[in-house]
């Protein structure tokens, strides 16, 4: 930060040309959002969010989302631990393969995990024997949002492992502990803010995914239907309204899931100093 | 500091690895069963699928398929514009907020993180709602001519919003963490704001610069459910890519999918590994940096 902050050019042009964008392209359409849905009475409002299929939809959304974060924090905490600690044949391959979630369109992923989980896909035809049905199920769901979500976990609670350098851990060790021990008092305290960060970003990118999730689910009402597509189902049937009132709900899940996070990493974080 | 030794272990006192070598093995073979089953072997998939009738079938699906041929054209022209938009956002919001104090600079840092927050099918709802012949905004601009949803403008718009944050994120930590001392020693010398720009701040800032471009490049041309919503999916008008990888799906024409689902692939690849040697060339310039400090 500039002690003397007018020294530096261009204030005034970049702060005007940040503003100008943000209003233009955030601000007015999140204020059309809500004033679209200002147009309903609340009854509408709530005839629109609450009813039956809606709210199947929100448990599915919700439901998914929050199993996908789970399996990816155990996964990412896997991940991130083998890449940090051990050196080994084809580390740094791996690490990079890591963003490659983020890298793929999730058309691609949702068409190539529908087609691998089907009765005779490359997976299909071992799980569905077991009674595994990935395609057009709640699974294959679940599967595809840990896909996509992969990579949050793993490069959040990456640098916080690296910045550890194990001499606490080695003080533990000294002083008695086991590796248990050690992994529960020491590291998993010191790791838990940024397993939660981790948990929160793959669950609010799940909570919105729809790419992926279309190709797989099968889309069918009270089923396998997320709650974007059945936004998409009611602007497709011209349903403005209650299209935008569907949409704030689910806005409002994110926004509330990621502030939720903040505040408990905000929490652990004074605890822990 | 040997080249390849920027993340090697740190030796001093030689931690870290005590558990037991069965569990070691038994937990890197866990990090590759995971990998390979969940992004190796799909990635494979892609091209198997893709060659499944031969690179003569596959050169047919992606490019005698004059709609598929549309798509390409279009996801090369919409991505690079969104791109070239939000790095000039980005150095601008950058800039401001890491260079200055001023009221409102917290709300303003939150603000740039709301498009993570909404999901692309509402951002798409948003510009609908403005943009679209029942909106707010679209009648009007209708009769000037301009049509926006169902066309470009709203593809360009709706892959601008969901990447915005992208160059911004990148860069506000690293100016922050390089400071101003620089940049106010060249003002202080007499540079004008060009010459502060093109050599003091963006030789400075340049890797973090191409290091965001290739992450909002990657997010454009990906971009579904925002493009989902306001293109219409006019076949040859306003399909991109992956959005003709879904028609293609839902017409059951699994190779025409495929083959565009390889090249969207391919560039995915390109991406990882432009960011990979982008990151062993800043840490060797790291290593380097510091090793001529210590000498």
């Amino acid at each position: 930060m500039a002690k003397s902050p007018r020294v530096l050019p261009g204030f005034e042009i970049s702060l005007g040309y940040t503003l100008t964008v943000l209003t233009l392209l955030l601000v007015l359409p999140l204020v059309a959002c809500l004033f679209k849905a200002a147009t309903l009475t609340p009854a509408e409002f709530l005839g629109a969010v609450w009813t039956k299929r809606a709210v199947a939809t929100y448990m599915l959304s919700f439901g998914a989302s929050a199993v996908a974060a789970l399996i990816n924090v155990l996964i990412g905490l896997l991940l991130a631990w083998v890449l940090v600690r051990y050196d080994f044949y084809g580390r740094r391959f791996l690490d990079a393969l890591i963003d490659l979630p983020f890298a793929l369109p999730t058309a691609v992923a949702g068409l190539v995990y529908s087609a691998l989980l089907v009765k005779n896909g490359w997976y299909g035809q071992f799980l569905v024997p077991l009674g595994i049905q990935g395609a057009y199920s709640r699974l294959g769901i679940v599967i595809v949002l840990v896909f996509v979500g992969l990579p949050f976990v793993v490069r959040t609670v990456q640098p916080v492992l690296e910045s550890l350098e194990g001499e606490a851990e080695e003080a533990a060790a000294m002083l008695g502990a086991s590796r248990w021990q050690t992994m529960w008092r020491v590291l998993f305290p010191a790791l838990q803010p940024s397993l939660m960060t981790g948990f929160a970003l793959s669950f609010a990118r799940g909570l919105g995914e729809y790419g992926s999730v279309i190709f797989i689910s099968g889309n069918m009402p009270f089923k396998t239907e997320i709650a974007p597509f059945l936004i998409v189902a009611r602007l497709e049937q011209f349903a403005y309204a209650e299209a935008t009132a569907i949409a704030i709900v689910l806005m409002g899940m994110s926004l509330a899931s990621l502030a939720l996070v903040n505040w408990l990493e905000r929490r652990s974080r004074r605890y822990a100093s | 500091m040997h080249p390849s030794g920027v993340r090697t272990k740190k030796s001093a006192g030689g931690l870290v690895a005590d558990e037991p070598l069965w569990l070691r093995v038994l937990l890197i073979g866990a990090a590759y069963a995971v990998i390979g089953l969940l992004i190796l072997v799909p990635v494979a998939y892609v091209f198997v699928q893709a060659f499944a009738e031969g690179w003569q079938g596959y050169v047919k699906n992606l490019w005698h398929d004059p709609d598929t041929r549309h798509s390409i054209f279009l996801t090369l022209t919409v991505a690079p514009l969104a791109v070239l938009l939000n790095t000039v956002f980005g150095l601008a919001a950058a800039w401001t907020i890491t260079r200055f104090k001023f009221p409102g600079r917290t709300l303003l840092v939150t603000l740039l993180d709301v498009p993570f927050a909404i999901s692309p099918v509402v951002v798409g709802l948003m510009f609908v709602l403005l943009f679209g012949m029942q909106g707010y905004l679209g009648p009007s601009l209708r009769q000037m001519g301009i049509k926006v949803i169902f066309a470009w403008p709203g593809l360009l718009l709706a892959t601008t919003f969901v990447t915005l944050p992208f160059v911004a994120r990148e860069l506000i930590p690293l100016m922050e963490s390089l400071g101003s001392e620089e940049e106010v020693a060249a003002v202080s010398l007499g540079a004008s704001p060009w010459q502060l720009f093109w050599r003091i701040t963006l030789p400075n800032i340049k890797w973090g610069l191409v290091y965001g471009i290739i992450q909002c490049h990657a997010r454009a041309i990906g971009e579904f459910g925002a493009v989902y919503v306001v293109s219409g999916r006019i076949a040859g008008e306003t399909d991109t890519m992956p959005l003709r990888v879904e028609k293609l799906f839902q017409e059951y024409n699994n190779p025409g999918s495929f083959a565009v689902a390889s090249l969207l692939t391919l560039m995915a690849l390109v991406t990882l590994a432009g960011k990979y040697m982008l990151e062993r060339y800043i840490a060797q310039q790291m290593a380097a940096t510091r090793e001529n400090t210590e000498s």
